[in-house]
């Protein structure tokens, strides 16, 4: 699915990824873990393509296409889906017809027929109720006046809606209590078919207790300093992170 | 991104196509003479060439006003043509299948068919083609409800009494310096009255179209709505992609008597002018309207072309009750620059207005919104609501606003209301992370911060209007 190798990469001139290597296969889940400004949400930026976010050296493979060489819209056409930490606002374009358009246009690039409003709109009722957000959230603007733990489950609805190959949830649980955490999990646990990847960006091994990760990778100064399985977790989340040698206060350098 | 948004923004004009149409065009240059001559041409009364001419010696007296803010050479009065018209149009054909097929071809260009059967249903269309109307659709149709659509030019000949009492009473000739340019050389427009009582059946529409090299357009539109009656209607225009500038100065009169209403709704889209300013028309325009008892008049505009946008329709709320509203979105780009708001002039009892205001500046351009709200010693209880948004996209245009707000009552109340915002960086990423091309997330969001005007547009036209900014938008229609 993906296979990311020496990945450097820069944001304002400062190095934070630093020869990072990640394999992912088919239907697996990984959790990505790490201190702050280990570089996790930057992994989540340069695979999605965001400006700003400079590749310095290394090569990302992407269902066999050069991921690096592709525009943020082809990335997310071929099926790379970003949930994003802090889900932004588009005052007076609605969640149905931004949802719609998004649908659509990865409809398109599949060659398939645009789905009509009629046929979007049961899909996206179905959605709406199974990550519990009231129908009228689908004529509100994006994001417009959500509360954080709306932003999220409107977050996993697109991802739902959407069906991309890998899904990177960039801390999806951070800022929820435990029924949105649940909401959230169940969402992504309803798309795990063994077909679907899934790159989980988290601090807590919270959410890890409703996702069930395959594999644990500890980021730590823009590279994978150790691979585990559920269990690394569960030790960081006793121990922090100094069992691995690494400070765990604010001050890591990125 | 903003290289993104820059290509998104760079688009070519698809109305500038030049027609080959033999024309009779007076040569440059305006004087009393010339005057006489463009009401010989229209075959005018007495009192219409006095009428012109005392707007003439008025204009003479004025300055070219400079309090907006934009900035264009000197307009050189002398090197306009002040009358084109196609030739063909001489002998004043009778119906469309008399007209010049070479003219019908224009319309057909930019998508809007003349002939009735192939017309959106319930649009009637007034067509004015440099200084003379071309054709009226549905005249028959409308004069069955009692209702007058018809050019000016016609209506001076058919309707003096209408013509003459109305002409000038909103705008007087000597309002401001192209008003009264315009009352002396005005060549065509639209003339619509609608009876007592009657709910006009359709949507009257004008299209206006510059053709003719070193022509300046100067239509005149005149509605009255007599009491109790409703009509809607839309003026649209396009023109040709020229190096010179070329002026157009237009003035637009409302009647609504007691109880009646009038809705009137622009498409703007003369050619803007290219990449570095060059070229495109200067827009100076005139409009308002007066509102009698319990009357309302209320007026959407899309502005997204022109070089220079100069124009504030306004409502005067001199009835007691009566109802002023304003929804516009003007769109810069290039090197374009707008200075487009209102007047609220609230002068009867409980009057109320409404002023939404958006302003889209990309590339190097600058939008002003300019308005005044006017509270006269007698409007007690009057109220108005402004609100005015302002969007940037890129770095290097300007949004300004110069809100003017004069109370001469203790019991009006004024509301005004402003944000400024940018498309930011990080909404296109949200858009293009899901499959949206930067094209169309520019233009999904530009057009979500426009909903509340939009939704004021007849229906036909709102989706119009939205695909006007689209391809304002975008890089490759053509």
């Amino acid at each position: 699915m993906l296979t990311i190798k020496n990945l450097h990469a820069c944001v304002e001139q400062k190095n934070i990824l630093n020869g990072l290597n990640l394999n992912i296969k088919p239907g697996e889940v990984h959790a990505i873990m790490g201190p702050n400004g280990a570089g996790k949400s930057t992994l989540g930026y340069v695979l999605s393509g965001r400006e700003g976010y400079e590749v310095l050296d290394g090569q990302v493979d992407f269902q066999g296409h050069n991921l690096l060489e592709m525009t943020i819209e082809e990335r997310a056409r071929k099926g790379l889906f970003l949930a994003f930490q802090y889900p932004i606002e588009i005052p007076g374009v609605s969640n149905m017809e931004f949802m719609k358009e998004s649908v659509n246009a990865m409809r398109q690039h599949r060659g398939e027929e645009r789905l009509t409003a009629a046929e979007f709109l049961k899909k996206a009722k179905e959605i709406c109720k199974q990550v519990q957000l009231p129908l009228d959230f689908l004529k509100r603007g994006v994001n417009e006046g959500f509360s954080g733990g709306e932003k999220k489950r409107n977050e996993i609805m697109q991802m739902i809606l959407l069906e991309p190959s890998l899904c990177i949830l960039d801390e999806s649980d951070s800022g929820l209590d435990v029924d949105a955490l649940q909401i959230v999990a169940n969402g992504v646990n309803s798309q795990r078919d063994g077909k679907r990847s899934f790159i989980v960006i988290t601090h807590y091994q919270r959410l890890l207790d409703y996702i069930e990760p395959d594999f644990v990778h500890i980021l730590a100064n823009g590279k994978v300093v150790k691979t585990g399985d559920a269990s690394l977790a569960k030790q960081v989340e006793k121990e922090g992170y100094a069992f691995l040698g690494l400070d765990n206060s604010e001050e890591v350098t990125a | 991104m903003t290289t993104q948004i820059d290509q998104a923004l760079s688009r070519t004009y698809d109305a500038g196509f030049i027609s080959d149409i033999e024309s009779e065009t007076f040569a440059v240059g305006l004087n009393e003479d010339v005057i006489r001559r463009i009401s010989a041409m229209k075959n005018e009364p007495e009192w219409m060439i006095e009428w012109r001419l005392r707007a003439y010696r008025n204009w003479l007296t004025m300055e070219e006003p400079e309090w907006a803010h934009v900035q264009y050479p000197k307009i050189d009065f002398q090197a306009i043509s002040y009358y084109s018209a196609p030739k063909s149009m001489k002998d004043k054909p009778k119906s469309l299948d008399e007209v010049d097929p070479e003219l019908l071809r224009v319309y057909e260009k930019l998508g809007i068919p003349l002939y009735e059967q192939e017309m959106l249903a319930g649009v009637a269309v007034d067509v004015v083609f440099d200084s003379v109307s071309v054709v009226t659709t549905f005249r028959e149709k409308l004069k069955e409800a009692g209702v007058i659509f018809c050019p000016i030019s016609e209506a001076i000949q058919t309707y003096p009494e209408l013509v003459k009492k109305y002409l000038g009473s909103v705008v007087p000739r000597s309002d401001n310096y192209f008003a009264a340019l315009n009352s002396a050389v005005f060549t065509d427009g639209s003339f619509v009255y609608i009876p007592k009582g009657v709910r006009c059946p359709m949507e009257l529409s004008t299209y206006f179209r510059i053709n003719e090299q070193n022509t300046g357009q100067f239509e005149r539109t005149l509605i009255i709505a007599d009491e109790g009656s409703f009509v809607s209607y839309l003026e649209g225009c396009t023109a040709p992609q020229r190096d010179e500038n070329q002026l157009h100065a237009a003035v637009v009169e409302l009647v609504a008597m007691d109880d009646a209403q009038i809705k009137y709704s622009t498409v703007q889209n003369w050619y803007p002018g290219d990449e570095n300013g060059k070229g495109g028309i200067y827009n100076f325009v005139t409009k308002r309207g007066i509102c009698h008892t319990n009357a309302k008049v209320s007026w959407t505009q899309v502005e997204t072309g022109s070089a220079i946008t100069w124009k504030y329709p306004s409502c005067v709320l001199k009835g007691d009750n009566s109802i002023g509203e304003f929804y516009s979105v003007a769109l810069t780009r290039g090197r374009q620059q707008a200075d487009t708001g209102t007047k609220m002039i609230h002068l009867g009892k409980n009057t109320k207005s409404t002023i939404i205001s958006k302003g889209i500046s990309a590339g190097h351009s600058n939008n002003t919104y300019r308005g005044l709200v006017h509270m006269g010693s007698k409007a007690d209880g009057a109220r108005n609501f402004t609100q005015c948004d302002s969007l940037l996209i890129g770095d290097l245009c300007g949004a300004h606003t110069f809100p003017y707000i004069e109370s001469r009552n203790p019991t009006a109340k004024v509301e005004h209301e402003a944000t400024t915002s940018k498309v930011g960086d990080d909404q296109l990423f949200l858009c293009q992370q899901r499959g949206l091309d930067a094209e169309k997330a520019v233009s999904m969001i530009v057009n979500g911060f426009c909903k509340e005007v939009f939704k004021e547009l007849p229906m036909e036209f709102a989706v119009e209007a939205g695909k006007l900014l689209e391809i304002s938008l975008e890089g490759s229609v053509g």
